[in-house]
């Protein structure tokens, strides 16, 4: 599938802005995954062509890092902690529940093809607000089985999120998509908000 | 010394990620002042108020500045927002309440050190934390704090804020420009240090979140008041990120030299479900356990450092009895094994081998030469890896080991973790 317009002009845009179009690889990786939910081969190659740099060179830098995905997933990715902080605080119990409710093994996608789940060992900077996890990207804290039952039900009739493409600032058609990507509510915030005696 | 809210003063603002708001609490008075003074002048004030990088090492900052090589252009500023390590979550909370505080932090270090180019590379996890960036660059272009003739005083200055895509290593400094140059991030040989050789072979600044968030700070109220907060040798304060067995986690700014034990027993409410404190851990995952005998151990560089730990970036893990300690340094373990970049053989392959042995132990199939064998692999991984990945690896296990050594030798004995609280299938 061809890269959209938007994305390519993203793409170009990024190229220009850094001091080298090298560095313009993960925006650019990032750009393809929010508008395709994956980054095929045939996406890099196109990245390759529009960066002006070998295909070998775009898989090498995308094959390094967790986060970009090679193959289509659920509608919502679902990443929890088992960390040790979160470990301490209860997360095996609740990986155990988000398994039996999801019905899915660890990395697999629900039947309906909404969520996609996995358990992480990478640490998502959440531990005050232990057991956690990444639900779309955005932190859901101090998680207990209602907690996650409650996610469950809303993310199985949510559509898709939409993400900004990356890099300030959008002009054109990226402006329009970076707008209807605003998020729904605040992030969340951390648990014990009080600094002040 | 005690609670002090220095970063912090202004987070029950409402709306203060708001520009004007922001401006209201006194910001950007420091990138004023500090544009009407000479870059030199406002290196030696950092110098001078002993501010050390909050990234973990503690470098003085000011130092680090003075070590760009004379004449040499262009030069740039990257702001390590790659917050990555297990129990912090400070620059996230930095981001999040107060994005124009850390931006700010930015300006006021590129023109210290002669940058027209900064950027913030920030781990791909923190998506509402990028936005919240990213809205603040916008909002600072817009009412001319940056771009080109900043404030009409001749200086220009761009941000460039860069998404990372889930890798631990690109919080190395040196690992951390070659992904911003769209490498693999992979750290690379020092010396050249990113000072003389950095980002584009070029001079190089690497400052963490919370050093730059400390600037506008420093340079409104003098270097001799900075100084006098905290410890002659750890001035200022630092965000503390309290996890794990505690009635009330979360951030807390502390004064340097604060006793731990207010931070855990009287801000924390201390130890939950009135269990007894079984040990803690500063610093993160990479740092030493630390047992109840140290909680009046001040919260400063020097003084944990003493104790036989480090202070790194600001963790504070809690652990009560009940907790597994083979279990706690398996998940650590296992996180390295993970985020080993695989460029060095001692880590690539040592951290896998103690992954194994630590699921050996988990699981019930450990033998009794086990905690030795472990002991001598991480003995042949510390001070043998490329760079700090692999040598932090091993501290917290062996930490463990020294002063938990009957814990392991219970699950030979017992074939299995007599805890039982965590199953082996949990941690993929």
């Amino acid at each position: 599938m061809p890269l959209a317009k938007p994305t390519v002009a993203q793409i170009q845009e990024l190229a220009a802005r850094y001091p080298s179009k090298q560095s313009a690889i993960i925006p650019a990786l990032w750009a393809v995954q929010h508008e395709q939910g994956y980054v095929t081969d045939e996406a890099m190659s196109e990245i390759a062509q529009h960066l002006g740099l070998p295909p070998s060179l775009i898989e090498a830098t995308a094959s390094f890092y967790s986060m970009f995905l090679t193959r289509p997933e659920g509608r919502h990715d679902v990443v929890i902690c088992i960390n040790a902080p979160c470990m301490l605080r209860g997360a095996d119990e609740m990986v155990a529940y988000l398994e039996r409710q999801l019905g899915v093994r660890d990395g697999g996608t629900t039947a309906d093809g909404a969520i996609t789940w996995h358990s992480t060992i990478e640490c998502l900077g959440a531990c005050g607000g232990a057991p956690m996890m990444q639900v779309d990207h955005r932190f859901e804290e101090n998680l207990t089985p209602e907690r996650i039952d409650a996610i469950i039900e809303r993310l199985r009739k949510e559509p898709a999120p939409h993400y900004p493409l990356p890099g300030p600032p959008h002009k054109g058609e990226g402006a329009v998509q970076a707008k209807a990507a605003e998020p729904a509510k605040k992030p969340a915030r951390p648990r014990a908000k009080k600094v002040q005696d | 010394m005690a609670i002090r809210p220095l970063l912090t003063k202004d987070f029950a603002t409402e709306n203060l990620e708001q520009l004007p708001v922001y401006e209201r609490t006194g910001g950007y008075a420091g990138f004023k002042k500090a544009l009407e003074m000479q870059p030199d002048a406002l290196v030696d004030m950092v110098k001078k108020s002993g501010l050390r990088g909050r990234g973990g090492a503690g470098f003085p900052t000011g130092n680090k500045w003075s070590f760009l090589p004379k004449g040499v252009y262009p030069r740039y500023l990257v702001c390590n927002a790659d917050e990555s390590e297990p129990g912090c979550f400070k620059d996230r909370y930095l981001m999040e309440e107060s994005p124009h505080q850390v931006l700010e932090g930015i300006l006021i270090a590129s023109y210290a050190i002669g940058c027209n180019l900064a950027f913030i590379y920030i781990r791909g996890e923190y998506l509402p934390q990028h936005e919240a960036l990213e809205k603040a660059i916008d909002e600072a272009r817009q009412s001319g704090y940056l771009g080109k003739n900043v404030l009409g005083k001749g200086y220009d200055i761009d941000v460039i804020l860069h998404r990372g895509a889930g890798a631990y290593i690109c919080g190395e400094e040196t690992a951390m420009l070659t992904s911003l140059e769209g490498y693999r991030g992979e750290p690379r040989l020092k010396p050249p240090f990113p000072a003389v050789k950095g980002l584009y072979g070029k001079p190089t600044v690497v400052n963490n979140v919370e050093t730059v968030a400390n600037l506008p700070h420093i340079v409104l109220n003098g270097a001799e008041w900075f100084a006098a907060i905290g410890t002659p040798t750890g001035s200022g304060t630092r965000l503390w990120c309290m996890s794990g067995h505690v009635n009330r986690p979360g951030n807390y700014e502390m004064e340097n030299g604060t006793p731990i034990r207010e931070l855990i027993e009287e801000h924390g409410g201390g130890v939950w479900k009135n269990r007894t404190l079984k040990a803690f851990q500063p610093g993160g995952a990479s740092m030493m356990v630390l047992l109840p005998q140290h909680l009046d151990v001040g919260l400063d560089f020097d003084a944990i450092q003493k104790a036989g730990s480090l202070a790194g970036a600001g963790a504070m893990v809690v652990m009560d009895e009940t907790t597994c300690m083979v279990d706690a340094a398996r998940r650590y373990v296992k996180f390295f094994e993970h985020e080993s970049c695989g460029k060095c053989t001692p880590c690539r392959e040592g951290t896998y081998w103690m992954a194994n042995l630590f699921d050996r132990f988990e699981g019930g199939d450990a033998k009794p030469g086990d905690i030795d064998l472990l002991l001598d692999i991480g003995y042949n991984i510390d001070g043998r890896s490329f760079c700090p990945l692999g040598d932090a690896s091993t501290w917290f296990p062996r930490s463990v080991i020294k002063f938990f050594r009957d814990e392991f030798q219970e699950h030979i004995s017992e074939k299995g973790c007599p805890f039982k609280k965590s199953t082996v299938e949990a941690v993929a």
